[in-house]
């Protein structure tokens, strides 16, 4: 069990190695460069000044040789500044990483409380007119455009009921109308999750009651509540945890919409402002959080397996 | 885990399964009889061949209102409906009608071409991997994984901001209004893959082991022989799923990006670019912030019950596990 977490661990290490290294090239792809910045603030500037500050700053070397500069830096915890904030990379991300993660678990604890029983209550009764409704809506869950159903939500409770702000985020002095805030990106993003992890959990559902031990406890008389909860909740869970694990990448991506769309200061909305204002320590390295994220919900998924089936073991 | 991972051979299961039921039923006749019940898919086919005409018709709507979709207006921003604007004016004093029928086209278009370049890769590397296995079927496998777990998003947000006189394209190509429409096909094709490699994979694993392909191979037929004249036509069917599957999923990457100003440019029109103003626009015009979104969602559900109805058609015994 420790040798194969310190495997996967290591794995984890190498990918995110090797995407350090993919997104700090794509943002030397990116338009203009930081020079060209202070070129475009200060006019009076020559080429001369230019070529001069690129040398200073090493944006003439090979991007290998730059790209190691930045892995020693970054190794002894040094990220640069943030072009945009004037702050310490670092002050910067790990607050919006929180928020980010509030917003995400939040939205995935509520998926996972609506899809479970609607996937299994769906999957008990299949064809009935329940599953039908059921099936519908989480299709239509999956196929609604993630920042319209924001527009929409924002349209129905900020501007005609007034109940709720349109975004931004709470001033950090009253918990209760700070979580104002946080109630419309929630919800956006719960709904956005909700369809997939519905259908996900009813075929899961569906194939666990095929199953003979399913017969076998029907036939020494339990009632199908005990069934479900005792049998068949259980094993549907281990498929429904792979899907879980690749959904990480799915929900961040969710997350960056509405974070964007509802001035919810997460990663997702620092990286989108970062990317879009070449402010290239904070994107590097926000990206390279959101990359570990994903990967650390995929390990964490992985050994779920092992509680939910003991049949599995890690060697 | 997907329903139809293991499913040897679809279309000859069709047939299997018609033939058990007492008809004697090609398997074209099993199919349409499977797709025809999907009442759903079926009228979702309707909708999007609906849908495509209406777009590709957009020049001709546009000259019998007597409107031009591209001309600013300011004078006549944000209008009510009226004879010659069915659906009023944007913030530009454009038809609303005729952009979201140009959109449709942007939208359609780069939905369709993206899925078909992904599943292009997708069925590459899944036929590849299946059909080699040991090694070379683990390294790509894990690679596909790799590529599922990542935050995409994120990652398409840089892809989309390249700037691609830095990967060397002459200027005015890069700079180009259309070159927006091949940047985010390539892109979306370049992550979307995955589902149906895994798929493909599946399936050519279970046919790998079937006599006609052992029998070809004893006959000396090289390995892309046996994998394109043999094993692809029969993993046709889930191929055909997956695509249509993905393709709903497509589009909304698609709006996604352009909503966020980094997939079709304006003034060429598509429905996710028509929304990027509609976060200013929900307090007067909140209409505006409507049609094109509910276009994408009508879209995107249309092409997510073709898919299922496909799946439900092409692949019987996943209508057994339905029940």
């Amino acid at each position: 069990m420790l040798s194969y977490l310190a495997r996967r661990l290591t794995e984890s290490m190498l990918v995110l190695a090797i995407m350090s290294f993919v997104i700090f090239a794509l943002l030397g792809l990116m338009p203009g460069d930081p020079i060209d910045i202070m070129i475009f603030s200060d006019p009076e500037m020559t080429p001369e000044d230019a070529a001069r500050l690129r040398a200073l700053y090493g944006l003439d070397r090979p991007i290998t040789d730059r790209y190691l500069t930045w892995l020693g830096a970054a190794l002894q915890g040094e990220f640069g500044y943030s072009r945009l904030y004037n702050q310490p990379t670092m002050d910067i991300l790990l607050p919006r990483l929180g928020n980010t993660i509030v917003l995400m678990g939040l939205s995935l604890f509520l998926a996972l409380l609506i899809a479970l029983p609607a996937g299994i209550y769906a999957a008990t009764r299949p064809q009935s007119l329940t599953d039908h409704a059921i099936n519908l809506l989480a299709f239509a869950g999956i196929s609604v455009p993630p920042f319209w159903l924001a527009i929409l939500l924002i349209i129905l409770f900020a501007v005609t009921l007034g109940w709720l702000p349109a975004g931004g985020m709470g001033d950090g002095r009253d918990f209760w109308s700070d979580l104002r805030f946080l109630v419309l990106p929630v919800l956006a993003l719960t709904i956005a999750t909700v369809g997939g992890i519905i259908r996900f959990m009813r075929a899961a559902a569906i194939e666990a009651l095929r199953q003979d031990y399913v017969r076998t406890a029907r036939a020494k008389g339990l009632s199908g509540r005990q069934i479900v909860v005792g049998h068949v909740l259980r094993n549907a869970m281990i498929p429904v945890a792979t899907i879980l694990a690749l959904q990480m990448g799915n929900l961040f991506s969710g997350a960056l919409i509405t974070e964007t769309i509802f001035a919810y200061l997460g990663m997702g909305k620092t990286i989108y402002d970062s990317v879009v204002g070449n402010d290239y320590n904070v994107a590097l390295v926000g990206l390279l959080f959101a990359t570990l994220t994903t990967l650390l919900a995929n390990l964490l998924a992985d050994l779920a397996y092992t509680w939910l089936d003991p049949r599995i073991s890690y060697q | 885990m997907s329903r139809n991972s293991d499913s040897p051979g679809a279309p000859l299961l069709a047939a299997e399964a018609a033939l058990a039921a007492g008809g004697s039923l090609t398997a074209r006749q099993a199919f349409l009889r499977h797709f025809l019940r999907h009442r759903l898919a079926v009228a979702s086919l309707a909708f999007l061949v609906l849908l495509g005409l209406l777009s590709a018709a957009a020049p001709l709507v546009e000259a019998w209102l007597g409107v031009d979709g591209n001309v600013v207006d300011l004078f006549n921003a944000k209008q009510p409906p009226s004879p010659q604007h069915p659906l009023g004016t944007d913030e530009l004093g454009r038809d609303t009608l005729v952009r979201l029928l140009y959109g449709g086209q942007v939208s359609l278009v780069v939905g369709l071409a993206a899925a078909v370049g992904a599943a292009i890769i997708g069925t590459l590397l899944g036929i590849t991997a299946g059909y080699y296995g040991g090694r070379l079927d683990a390294l790509l496998m894990r690679f596909t994984d790799g590529v599922i777990a990542l935050p995409i998003l994120p990652l398409l947000i840089i892809l989309a901001v390249v700037d691609l006189t830095k990967l060397g394209l002459p200027p005015d190509l890069a700079n180009s209004e259309t070159i927006s429409i091949y940047r985010i096909v390539f892109l979306i094709a370049l992550v979307g893959w995955t589902t149906v490699a895994r798929l493909v994979r599946g399936a050519t694993l279970s046919m790998k082991a079937r006599e006609f392909v052992r029998a070809a191979e004893a006959l000396g037929a090289s390995g892309p022989r046996v994998m394109l004249v043999h094993i692809l036509p029969n993993v046709a069917s889930p191929i055909i799923v997956a695509t249509t599957l993905s393709i709903g999923g497509i589009i909304l990457l698609e709006s996604v990006l352009s909503f966020l100003g980094l997939g079709i440019q304006p003034p060429l029109p598509s429905w996710g670019n028509m929304l990027t103003n509609a976060q200013e626009l929900i307090w007067d015009a909140p209409v505006l912030a409507i049609y094109p979104g509910l276009l994408i969602f009508l879209t995107v559900i249309a092409f997510n019950f073709l898919g299922d109805g496909l799946q439900d058609a092409l692949d019987p015994r996943a209508i057994h596990q339905r029940e």
